[in-house]
């Protein structure tokens, strides 16, 4: 098993993201997570799918997906040549007296959150980088209530011009 | 001008002639619409069998086939239909009215997510939101349906839609779809690869799958099999391909296959699949199977290259145009000790049945009525042990052997042998069933009999879901559970209620004589056959 990052681009029709949805759930794929949003282009829509599975199923992924009809592209992000980002918030219970451990935590270099709302009993953190990145933060915060967590799964593109796909 | 006459000019523009459907009032206004075009409209008398129909119209001519139904339980009765093609890669166009389009996700009266329910069974799907998009999405949905890896393909339309009304009406000439470019022409390099394999080929076997047929490549793959005396075999879906008297056609593989066909392919050291899915029915152990050789796999759809068998050189594209392609290049194999190995095997693992003389032997009596069939003729196989029967021993010279092979859905044979001599009223068209696969499409006698289109059905009667009442022979040891068709209509008082001549064989004593009286008649002719309950394919 291993992990995989595609990045597709598709007609900003309706029904798209079900489509894909679709395929991956009847299929039998897994899906880690799935972003998507509009491009520059407001014909086409991108979308980041995290998936994993053995080199045949990740294989036959590329495959059906690209089949689709409303897919123009689909390209795997390599992870060497690459940039991936997700967004989190996490609204942790914590008490006044306690709440500068949560600041001081969220807002080191390592980190580089924000406190983008506080409350008497609760803050909400956001924290955007790599996933590995913000289960650590998750990881760090033992001994403390998560009240309510909402991560964007992974958006990503590669790096440098060379495989962008230009569209007509 | 309506969004309804605009449809209507569509399938004009492209040259269908006939509609198999069903009406209701979501789909009024295109059946209203249509009285003033010269296409036909066929009222089938179930809507799965308007699909099933179109599939055995476009088998025969190549054409796109059409049918339209109503919203709601219209539109999810032709969902098996609608499948059953996918399965087989037909290419049909499913035209489903539906509820106002003000209206849709309120769960008003036959309103049903029709697009949502088919997204698994369809190439692509349409929802029409603007009567001027009719056009470029009738373009397009006849272009998906016919090119690379063919399939159904649904647009649904709300009776709003229909009946709004519409600008000038312009066909566009060419297709403009961004994200849909199907490889047609195969990679040269790969090409020269799969040449050079097979000059170094000791044992090479070509296996015919449907995509031979539905790319109209039989032509050159029995030129390259004949000028380079390479053997054959086929998969259900390849039937066909290469006529069953060619004598380098070594017949069906898989599990209902003849043996020697299996061994064939199991010993070659080259294999070259031809629009094949390498599907569980005809290779159930790829691993096994494609170790120690050369896997040549030509499909059309790249991801059918490496989902159940790992090639060794992949070639995606059109059947047609990879072999035309092959065949320029000069291949040097000799095959002859080969061949002589593989006529041993054809002659020592024959399968040898043994009839109960008390009845008609299917195998026998397929092989009588194929052999006395025209050449062109048109078989279509039903599901069950009918159509094991007929995949063993039906001849196919020049014509078409039609069954549902992905699927296997029951009652697929009536519609589809309607449709095919609906398109080709001058070709002999047979539909093989057995005496539960009727009962699931014998209504259509009646369309038959309002349309003029000449029936000719063989019904095996067995009283039994034989297939099933097979399995549970081997696997429950005889403990059988709701197999027993009891109960069944007389076939004769059927016949005489549809208008149908009846004829009947007890056993094998009139065979010819009622083959000669089956085939010559004008009328339309239900022929039973009684079979031995007993009966098994294996």
């Amino acid at each position: 098993m291993q992990r995989k990052v595609f990045q597709l681009l598709v007609d900003n029709t309706s029904g798209v993201l079900s489509r894909i949805a679709g395929l991956f759930s009847r299929r039998g794929y897994n899906i880690e997570s799935i972003t998507a949003g509009v491009t520059a282009d407001p014909r086409y829509t991108r979308i980041t799918i995290v998936t994993s599975g053995d080199d045949e199923i990740l294989d036959q992924i590329e495959k059906q997906v690209f089949k689709l009809i409303d897919v123009r592209d689909i390209k795997v992000l390599e992870p060497g040549n690459s940039v991936y980002r997700e967004l989190a918030l996490i609204k942790i219970r914590v008490s006044a007296d306690r709440r500068q451990e949560i600041i001081a935590l969220a807002e080191t270099d390592n980190f580089r959150a924000k406190i983008i709302d506080v409350c008497k009993e609760a803050l909400i953190v956001e924290l955007t980088g790599n996933q590995d990145k913000i289960d650590t933060f998750i990881g760090l915060l033992d001994g403390y209530e998560i009240l309510e967590l909402a991560r964007t799964g992974l958006a990503g593109l590669g790096r440098g011009i060379e495989n962008v796909t230009y569209l007509p | 001008m309506t969004g309804a006459d605009s449809i209507v000019k569509c399938l004009e523009a492209e040259g269908v002639d006939v509609v198999f459907g069903y009406p209701g009032v979501a789909i009024c206004p295109f059946y209203n619409a249509i009285l003033n075009s010269g296409i036909e409209t066929v009222l089938i008398r179930t809507e799965q069998n308007a699909a099933h129909a179109a599939s055995g119209l476009a088998r025969v001519t190549g054409k796109v086939g059409v049918c339209a139904v109503t919203s709601g339980p219209g539109a999810t009765n032709v969902i098996t239909g609608i499948a059953t093609a996918f399965a087989d890669s037909i290419p049909i166009v499913v035209i489903t009215g539906q509820v106002n389009s003000e209206l849709l996700g309120s769960d008003v009266f036959q309103e049903a997510d029709i697009t949502g329910a088919v997204e698994s069974f369809v190439k692509y799907s349409y929802l029409v939101r603007d009567a001027d998009d009719i056009p470029r999405i009738f373009k397009e949905a006849f272009h998906l349906a016919s090119t690379g890896r063919k399939g159904p393909v649904l647009i649904d339309v709300p009776i709003d839609i229909q009946n709004a009304p519409t600008s000038k009406f312009k066909y566009p000439e060419s297709i403009n779809m961004r994200t849909y470019k199907p490889t047609v022409k195969g990679h040269a390099v790969q090409i020269q690869k799969a040449v050079k394999a097979l000059n170094h080929a000791k044992r090479p076997i070509i296996c015919a799958g449907g995509g031979v047929l539905l790319a109209d490549a039989c032509g050159v793959l029995r030129e390259l099999s004949e000028r380079y005396s390479i053997p054959a075999v086929h998969t259900m879906m390849g039937k066909g391909a290469l006529p069953s008297e060619y004598k380098l056609n070594y017949g069906m593989v898989g599990n209902n296959g003849k043996p020697y066909a299996n061994r064939a392919m199991n010993e070659a050291d080259v294999l070259i699949m031809i629009g094949a899915r390498v599907a569980d029915r005809a290779i159930s152990q790829p691993d096994i199977i494609f170790d120690n050789k050369t896997l040549i796999h030509i499909d059309v759809d790249p991801a059918e290259i490496g989902k159940n068998a790992q090639a060794t050189i992949p070639i995606v594209g059109d059947a047609l145009s990879i072999l035309t392609e092959m065949l320029e290049s000069e291949i040097t194999c000799s095959t002859s000790d080969w061949v002589d190995t593989l006529e041993e095997y054809r002659n020592t693992m024959a399968v040898v049945r043994h009839p109960n003389p008390a009845y008609v032997d299917p195998g026998e009596f397929i092989r009588r009525l194929t052999d006395s069939m025209e050449d062109t003729a048109v078989y279509v196989a039903d599901v069950g042990q009918n159509q094991i029967w007929s995949c063993a021993y039906a001849i196919v010279r020049d014509g078409r052997f039609l069954t549902s092979g992905g699927m296997g859905t029951m009652g697929y044979s009536i519609p589809a042998a309607m449709g095919a001599k609906y398109a080709c009223p001058d070709t002999q068209v047979v539909a093989v069933c057995g005496d539960g696969s009727f009962q699931m499409s014998m209504m259509e006698l009646a369309t038959m009999r309002q349309h003029g289109i000449q029936g000719k059905i063989v019904v095996m009667s067995n009283g039994y879901l034989g297939m099933v009442r097979e399995y549970q022979h081997y696997t429950y040891k005889d403990n059988y559970s709701v197999v027993d068709l009891s109960g069944s209509p007389d076939l004769s008082k059927i016949s005489e209620a549809y208008g149908f001549k009846y004829l009947r064989l007890e056993n094998m004593k009139d065979c010819d004589a009622v083959i000669k009286d089956f085939l010559s008649t004008d009328e339309s002719v239900l022929l039973e056959l009684i079979i031995d309950p007993m009966d098994l394919v294996k």
